[in-house]
């Protein structure tokens, strides 16, 4: 069953964001496209506070053998997902290292002290070179800006899926994608779900690539 | 009308597709959901609670198919009575929960524990160290100890799918409800499962009452005599001990013998894993993952500790294995000789707050003295330097469009401008949240549900000590039913001066949309009698009055009339929470900035939009000084526009 073979074992994969950004969404979609792929999954999730503001994260524990624990000790994460550009701080500064690899949407939501005044958003230039300090390759894509393309901005999530297909350190693959939403969404959500998926393999592919 | 898939982020399973072997992943609640199926249960019922819900959700949505009668229940309590009737009929049932439910059903519990049961009933309550998703961090496996009842702990997915097999087979086989304990971390986290054969459902649902009073099988169901039932009760757990003597749900992994003995039960049991497996441990250390916590199995226990004297024990909030396993070691001291132990009374294992990987390796290193670094030290030391500035904090809020933002700015408001320092009881809900900046910190006292208003009962009641402050409780929909309806009737017989506010947001929001009696339509999405929470309050003699919190002048001026009413009133503020199916994706409203006419600092409002109100739709751009709209996530309720002074906040109706 398990031909399949990993970078480490457990691959370690952490998706972020904020509430409402379809966090969960994703990391149902990306274990189960593992899943079939016959490797053990393992998805942490913290939600209750999830749609009210707050950050929201989904581990990942990839592997051949067995069940790990839903949380990823700190340090020993090897992808970062990040649906907002600051989570994807929020998440280096914890589960970060230096052979990490992160894929980062570049569209912010602001927390409640940014829109306040309080607090001051950084500037996305100044995330981009810290995330890149921080990481051994990552990549920057405006998905919510091109998800808005497709009429919904909740499409970024896909995108996201699709691009870390894009940079090909897991099996994840397209027809199991397809199967996947096959099975989880009415049938009418396919086509659109299908074209944020190749779009967002696609920005992997138009140079988008920056390695720290 | 109701999503029941919403919690799952719009994510669905079919539990019922797939063939014995087959493989899935599952969300632990899901396991759950399936493991009772294919034990054959029939009536599933309980009442919305993270991280329980999604196990009556998941069985709601097959409930037809596989011929289930599923139900939210009014409250826990009520729930597990629901359950008792149909194991009392001879059928598998269960009652499900978050743990603060099995302090609401520990009154029937207790009973329940002393009768005894008939066709196999379990009782799955979900923790929640931590308090991820709840206003406390209780916990309800003390009552097993304190009900004497059978406790398990699965401490995997695909236990926690077989252990509720395995429970209805023990509660059949010793005729008493067996609780089946899961947390956060197992029930909202998925893992692969392979299903087991779903079973043919013949049972005929009948209520066997004409034998003796003491006839286990054929008399009445009660707990009298209670003396010789306690009798019985403790005879049927002493037959649980035995059969958990040789339970496959006891594992050990590790040399023979360990230089130390790890001892854990439940999520635990993974972290423990991690720890081992970081360290490199796997020759050194033995780790004993128990399922049935309670009672433990003597003879079980007694092979693994007489194996080392050096001993582990890990598990979350405060000691329960811990303390059962120092009884036991104790009893058996002579057989085993003494130990040295290592958990929470010794400092070891934190008695707060959840567990998790790094907690456990840094006992295990400690006790091991091995020296381990999560991360390189000059990376540890950049991140945290860098995400000073680079991640700015989150506080919670209510979302963008919720009622509860519109609802909270009046009841704020109208207590500064009443003056004489009144405050809001609360209770649990999103509304919660009103404690903090988000509901402008109206509330000044949050308890167990329903308690706001029992407390308001007993602050209107101390006008005869001098007290004229003005109180008000505000409560959810859901919860008025579930356990405001006692205090209610209470402050009304009493004629408490207070005002109860029913924040009616269409239903029980904070889990994801559970029907509740308040609407027409039942767990299932059968149609069913709503019951108006207006006209109960009337009948009960309340000066009731009704509003659209989006409509800020009705109902500051609605709630202003109130409080030159003495007595009991209820105010129901009416609007659909934003996340609600029926609202989601439709704007009511387009919202925009006028830039030429927002002033920005200079206006007199002191940023009232972004600095009070704090919409998350909203935005401040501090190089232009203007507010403006963030259209991802604006959802057009326009309650900003209303309260702009000077009208640059503009909406336009959505044809």
């Amino acid at each position: 069953m398990n031909h399949v073979s990993l970078p480490y074992d457990p691959y370690n994969i952490i998706i972020t964001g904020v509430g409402g950004q379809g966090n969960v969404m994703a990391s149902r979609v990306v274990g189960n496209m593992l899943s079939r792929q016959g490797l053990q999954v393992t998805i942490g999730e913290t939600f209750g506070a999830s749609q009210r503001g707050g950050s929201v994260m989904s581990h990942l524990r990839i592997s051949t053998g067995s069940s790990w624990s839903p949380q990823i000790p700190k340090g020993r994460c090897h992808l970062v997902i990040s649906l907002e550009p600051t989570e994807a701080m929020r998440v280096l500064a914890s589960y970060g290292n230096p052979t990490v690899k992160v894929l980062c949407n570049t569209r912010p939501v602001h927390a409640i002290g940014v829109i306040s005044g309080d607090q001051q958003y950084p500037p996305l230039e100044d995330i981009k070179s810290w995330v890149s300090e921080l990481s051994e390759a990552c990549w920057f894509l405006e998905a919510t800006a091109k998800a808005m393309e497709l009429g919904n901005p909740i499409l970024g999530n896909i995108m996201m899926i699709g691009a870390a297909a894009g940079i090909g350190v897991l099996p994840l693959a397209r027809q199991d994608f397809e199967a996947v939403i096959s099975e989880a969404m009415p049938a009418d959500k396919l086509a659109l779900n299908l074209t944020a998926y190749d779009l967002g393999a696609q920005m992997i592919g138009d140079g988008n690539k920056e390695v720290g | 009308m109701f999503n029941v898939q919403f919690l799952n982020g719009g994510y669905m399973t079919n539990i019922l597709e797939g063939a014995k072997g087959s493989r899935h992943l599952l969300m632990g609640n899901e396991a759950i959901a399936r493991g009772a199926l294919e034990a054959g249960v029939s009536v599933i019922a309980g009442y919305p609670g993270t991280p329980s819900s999604e196990i009556i959700e998941t069985l709601a949505n097959v409930s037809s198919q596989q011929n289930l009668y599923v139900e939210w229940s009014v409250n826990e309590k009520v729930a597990m009575e629901v359950a008792a009737a149909g194991s009392f009929a001879g059928l598998r049932t269960m009652a499900v929960m978050k743990q603060n439910g099995v302090n609401v059903g520990s009154d029937f519990l207790l009973h329940l524990a002393l009768t005894g049961t008939r066709g196999g009933m379990v009782l799955v309550h979900c923790d929640d160290p931590g308090a991820l998703s709840s206003a406390n961090e209780g916990e309800s496996r003390h009552f097993a100890r304190m009900l004497e009842i059978p406790l398990l702990e699965p401490g995997d997915f695909q236990e926690a799918k077989d252990m509720i097999k395995w429970a209805f087979k023990l509660s059949e086989a010793i005729h008493n409800v067996v609780m089946v304990r899961s947390v956060t971390r197992l029930s909202h986290a998925s893992g692969n499962v392979i299903f087991g054969a779903l079973p043919v459902k013949e049972k005929k649902a009948f209520f066997k009452h004409d034998g003796g009073l003491l006839d286990p099988l054929e008399g009445p169901m009660s707990s009298l005599p209670a003396p010789v039932r306690h009798g019985q009760q403790q005879e049927k757990l002493a037959r649980a001990m035995a059969e958990f003597e040789a339970s496959g749900f006891n594992t050990y992994s590790g040399p023979e013998p360990p230089e130390l003995l790890m001892i854990t039960s439940s999520a635990c049991n993974l972290y423990c894993k991690e720890a081992i497996s970081l360290l490199g441990l796997e020759d050194r250390v033995g780790l004993l993952k128990l399922g049935t916590t309670w009672p433990l199995p003597p003879d079980l226990m007694q092979t693994y500790l007489k194996m080392t004297d050096r001993i582990l024990i890990v598990e979350e909030v405060i000691s329960f294995l811990e303390d059962n396993v120092k009884i036991i070691a104790a009893e058996l001291a002579s057989k085993i000789g003494s130990k040295i132990f290592y958990g929470k009374r010794e400092g070891f294992i934190p008695s707060t707050n959840e567990m998790n990987p790094d907690l456990v390796l840094a006992a295990l290193a400690k006790i091991m003295e091995i020296n381990y670094e999560a991360t390189p030290p000059a990376y540890a030391r950049r991140s945290q330097e860098l995400v000073v500035s680079g991640a700015p904090g989150r506080d919670l809020t209510f979302c963008a469009g919720c009622p509860h933002r519109a609802s909270f700015w009046t009841l704020h408001n109208v207590l500064q401008l009443d003056g004489r320092q009144g405050f809001g009881c609360g209770d649990i809900g999103c509304y919660s949240m009103a404690v903090l900046p988000t509901g402008f910190s109206t509330l000044k006292t949050l308890h167990a549900m329903g308690s706001g208003v029992g407390l308001a009962s007993g602050f209107g009641k101390l006008g005869q000590f001098g007290m004229d402050q003005p109180v008000l409780a505000t409560v959810g929909d859901s919860t008025f039913f579930h356990a405001v309806l006692p205090a209610l009737i209470n402050a009304v017989h009493h004629q408490s001066d207070i005002t109860i506010v029913v924040l009616d947001n269409s239903g029980t929001a904070m889990t994801g949309f559970q029907s509740h009696p308040g609407l027409p339509v039942d767990a299932a999405g059968n149609e069913v009698p709503a019951i108006d929470i207006a006209a109960v309050c009337q009948a009960m003699g309340a000066t009731v009055r009704i509003s659209d919190p989006f409509d800020i002048d009705h109902t500051q001026q609605t709630l202003l009339e109130l409080f030159e009413i003495k007595g009991l009133k209820v105010l129901v503020l009416k609007q659909a929470c934003a996340l609600s199916p029926q609202k989601k994706g439709k704007k009511m409203f387009d919202v925009s900035v006028d830039e030429n006419i927002c002033l920005g600092q200079n206006c007199g409002c002191n940023q009232l939009c972004t600095r009070i109100f704090k919409c998350p739709g909203l935005k401040w751009n501090p190089e232009q000084q203007v507010s403006g709209i963030d259209e991802v996530i604006c959802v057009g309720c326009g309650v900003c526009a209303s309260i702009c002074p000077s009208g640059a906040i503009q909406r336009k109706e959505v044809a």
